[in-house]
């Protein structure tokens, strides 16, 4: 940026910006970058930092008990888990979730295939739905490991999957974000939906684990 | 009507473009199976340099086998990887 087109900015940056945090560590290469984005596109007047701040606060609101609810509704409602199988993005905006621009595909676990998320490319998740991902999704490890040797890496989350079951992993590398129906646990027929919703972890809706019952 | 049917046997093109690509290295030259047709999206080839994405490409999940990947895979041989590629990276493969 030269210090010609700096428009309104034309200070230098010894002071802290209100409503922005604080840099505890030294700024690295793209997190400038990054913020020398945003700054250009609010000059410019694509987006507001309003705009920035609200999505921010909406993903951070984000948890995985709405992940959750899903998977115990597609338990009860079979009608529901059909519909959610076909057109993930369309079932859960039945119940007032959104997927944002992004569309969903739910992979159903069952007694002879076992689904695992990853995204070797970054870390595409589905954030609406299970919040921000966690940093081991993020890590290099997890993303390369999960497509070159998925059952060593289930076996160190404690999942031992048989060697006459399928896993199947998904490399969630473009526009479609992916959420695994687990099988629901033995011992847990009849429960109300919102019991079995609080045993749906978020590592079980990415399938490095499977859920238990209480 | 989409180009690929589900169960289409497909060669991932070993094309090594410079750019952004949405297609990772590890699936270069392989063949695998359509799963499903995901519907079209913007292309992000073109979206990263800020064009407007257009026309639109056909999105396919495709669905490989684990062994037909890595020489040395160490699991069952009905072992999957499924993933997402765009029809331009995509050609018929015979069998």
């Amino acid at each position: 940026m030269s210090t010609d087109d700096r428009g309104t900015h034309d200070h230098d940056h010894d002071h802290d910006h209100p409503g922005t945090t604080p840099d505890v560590n030294e700024t690295g290469y793209y997190e400038l970058m990054a913020e020398a984005m945003k700054e250009l596109l609010i000059e410019k007047g694509v987006v507001s930092a309003d705009d920035v701040r609200r999505n921010l606060e909406f993903l951070d609101s984000r948890d995985p008990v709405d992940g959750g609810r899903v998977i115990a509704r597609a338990w009860t409602d079979p009608e529901f888990k059909k519909r959610l199988l076909e057109d993930g993005t369309a079932a859960v905006e039945e119940m007032g979730l959104t997927m944002g621009d992004a569309e969903l595909v739910v992979v159903e676990n069952t007694d002879d295939v076992h689904n695992m998320i990853v995204c070797t490319l970054c870390s595409c998740y589905p954030r609406t739905l299970l919040g921000l991902p966690p940093d081991w999704y993020k890590s290099k490890s997890y993303r390369s490991r999960a497509v070159i040797e998925p059952r060593a890496v289930l076996k160190e989350f404690g999942t031992e999957i048989p060697d006459d079951m399928t896993v199947r992993v998904h490399d969630s590398n473009a526009d479609m974000r992916y959420l695994v129906l687990p099988q629901q646990p033995e011992g847990t027929e009849g429960w109300p939906v919102e019991k079995l919703a609080e045993i749906v972890s978020r590592d079980a809706m990415v399938g490095v684990v499977v859920p238990e019952a209480g | 009507m989409p180009m690929f049917s589900v169960g289409d046997r497909v060669r991932i093109k070993n094309s090594h473009p410079p750019g952004h690509r949405r297609t990772p290295f590890y699936v270069r030259g392989k063949t695998g199976v359509i799963e499903r047709y995901c519907g079209d999206f913007r292309n992000p080839e073109e979206l990263a340099y800020g064009f407007d994405g257009t026309p639109k490409r056909e999105l396919y999940r495709v669905r490989l086998a684990q062994t037909d990947l890595w020489d040395d895979y160490e699991g069952p041989a009905d072992d999957t990887l499924d993933l997402e590629i765009f029809d331009h990276w995509l050609e018929k493969a015979e069998g």
